[in-house]
């Protein structure tokens, strides 16, 4: 499925010799992380892929470049998917943002924020959406320990009380 | 308590002062008695119309997706139910879909077929829940207490086959749970006949009352343009006239043998999403049907080692089974190195899942693709310009669910 239109654009993102292929149906293409406007421009444009599905981020800690950042696309037209996919260091983990593009990706970028730390150039609003003001850290990198607590509201000292000293 | 009480406001707001005379700025919620879910709306008002509005959801933040990275692909199971929790047998078709897909397993006939058909039995099951919640908040007691009625009769329809109400953890990689008890399929058949009969009593009562029409039609409109560009999916983007349906586009399970319509709205209204969903139900019904009758013999879930359970006479009669259970257990299914992204069309829209695993028995990554957050991101859209009383009937069409929203 989706062969005939997967060719132009295999032809097109990654003529440079970026590493692209088809995967459980979905064409993915490894862009450099200054290639990922002008390749989203291109599958919007060019390609018909009007809906912007998803933006997240992978932690290969320990590599380097440490983080991927991974984006859905959707053809409502020819109803198949395209991922593009880009490594950032950890010291300048940067990309282009997409909202000139995509109006979705304003609220996918902010939560690929909070949980990544993954800065996009371009996004004027990057508050916290899921994690809330104050939040240190990145919680879906691999070296935030998943047991740490950042209550908003104190924990009640419950020996303390317990004694009656409350 | 003498402690410092760091109690720091969660969220800052986009705007804090109004930039117009005679405008004031409201926080409606995060827990407002008028809207269903935990969710905070900073609006602009110049009387009693919205100027602008900021929307925060993650009220139910509740770290799933990294929760994900330290348990077995199994035991994933009850957490994916708890995305969303309306229609909770889809999100785990999808995500064991998505697994199952990566790990090269095919269902059997069977178990493709009563997936087929729990998936459209959570989504009349969702459905009800958002028109009858919509409709209660208009004051339709009436209407509320036909639908969710039915709605009572199919949750403890599906806990006579998965033992629980609302959260089933009854999909498993390679299969199900278990099989259908008996008479199951006579007692679905007649529920489907009580939905007909009282959401024709729902139709009469509704879709040509001048309140509801006042109310609704013409109210928090969208165009088919708008939704693409904010990547709105299911019954929203439906309701804007695109009929874009994966069970149509991309077919999976047993879409593909099934007669079906996807019924589409005219103008993108609050109006036209009530429709379209009661119209969806009707669909789902039909489906239902269909399916009850093809539903064949046989085995329920694969023989295949790598993720299906032995039996538990064999576990306490021979050592290989033995181990085999316990490395199931210990370690979880061993799914080959790898990415995979995969949607199913939930109620609200495409669910979808990208996994990446590493060749262990846990995930490396999880990420969902959830319509509700997708939706939030847009509903400033169908807010601002109409009047305050208009956002609890548009944000209960939107149908956002904060367990899939949030995660």
């Amino acid at each position: 499925m989706g062969a005939e239109v997967f060719e132009p654009i295999t032809a097109s993102l990654a003529s440079g010799g970026e590493e692209a292929g088809v995967s459980h149906g979905i064409l993915v293409v490894n862009v450099a992380p200054s290639a990922v406007e002008a390749a989203a421009r291109a599958l919007r444009n060019r390609f018909g892929f009007d809906v912007f599905l998803d933006v997240t981020a992978i932690d290969w800690i320990g590599q380097s470049p440490r983080f991927e950042v991974v984006w859905h696309f959707y053809s409502t037209e020819h109803k198949v998917r395209v991922r593009l996919k880009t490594r950032v260091p950890e010291s300048a983990p940067t990309v282009a943002s997409l909202t000139p593009l995509y109006g979705s990706a304003a609220f996918m970028e902010r939560e690929c924020h909070d949980m990544y730390g993954i800065g996009f150039a371009g996004n004027a609003d990057l508050r916290p959406i899921l994690l809330y003001e104050g939040f240190e850290g990145h919680p879906l990198r691999k070296d935030y320990p998943k047991e740490r607590e950042q209550p908003l509201v104190p924990y009640r000292d419950w020996v303390a009380s317990e004694r009656g000293g409350d | 308590m003498a402690a410092d009480p760091r109690i720091a406001n969660p969220v800052r707001p986009a705007f804090v002062t109004s930039d117009r005379e005679g405008s004031v700025i409201v926080s409606i919620g995060p827990s407002h008695p008028a809207t269903h879910g935990t969710i905070q709306i900073f609006a602009e008002l110049d009387g009693e119309r919205i100027v602008r509005t900021d929307v925060h959801c993650g009220y139910l933040h509740r770290g799933f997706e990294k929760e994900c990275e330290s348990h077995t692909w199994h035991n994933l199971i009850p957490y994916v139910d708890r995305l969303n929790y309306c229609s909770a047998l889809i999100n785990d078709f999808a995500y064991v879909d998505t697994v199952e897909r990566l790990m090269g397993v095919e269902i059997t006939p069977r178990c493709k077929y009563l997936r087929t058909l729990l998936s459209e039995y959570s989504r009349l099951a969702d459905h009800l829940t958002c028109v009858a919640a919509s409709l209660m908040e208009m004051g339709a007691m009436t209407a509320f207490l036909y639908l969710v009625m039915i709605r009572d009769y199919i949750y403890e329809h599906l806990a006579d086959l998965a033992g629980a109400r609302v959260t089933y953890s009854y999909g498993r990689i390679g299969g199900l749970a278990r099989d259908l008890p008996d008479g199951w399929l006579k007692r679905l058949g007649e529920i489907l006949e009580q939905y007909e009969e009282f959401i024709g009593r729902v139709h009469g009562l509704v879709d040509r009352n001048r309140i509801f029409i006042d109310r609704m039609r013409d109210v928090g409109v969208l165009t088919t343009a708008q939704a693409l560009d904010y990547g709105y999916t299911g019954p929203m983007l439906r309701s804007t006239g695109a009929p874009r349906d994966l069970r149509k586009d991309t077919p999976y399970l047993a879409y593909a043998e099934l007669d079906f319509e996807v019924p589409v709205g005219i103008k993108g209204d609050n109006y036209d999403r009530y429709y379209v969903r009661m119209r969806e139900m009707d669909e789902s019904v039909h489906m239902i049907r269909q399916l009850m009758d093809m539903i064949p013999d046989g085995p329920i879930n694969v023989d295949d080692r790598r993720c299906t359970f032995p039996e538990k006479p064999v576990v306490y009669g021979e050592i290989e089974s033995l181990i085999n259970h316990f490395k199931l257990v210990m370690e979880g299914p061993r799914v080959p190195a790898g990415e995979i992204y995969f949607a199913h069309e939930a109620a609200n829209g495409e669910l979808g899942f990208y996994l990446v695993s590493t060749g262990e028995g846990v995930p490396y990554k999880v990420h969902v693709r959830s319509p509700s957050f997708v939706h939030m991101g847009g509903a400033h859209l169908m807010l601002d310009g109409y009047q305050l009383a208009d956002l609890v009937p548009t944000f209960g069409s939107i149908n956002m669910i904060g367990g899939e929203c949030d995660r």
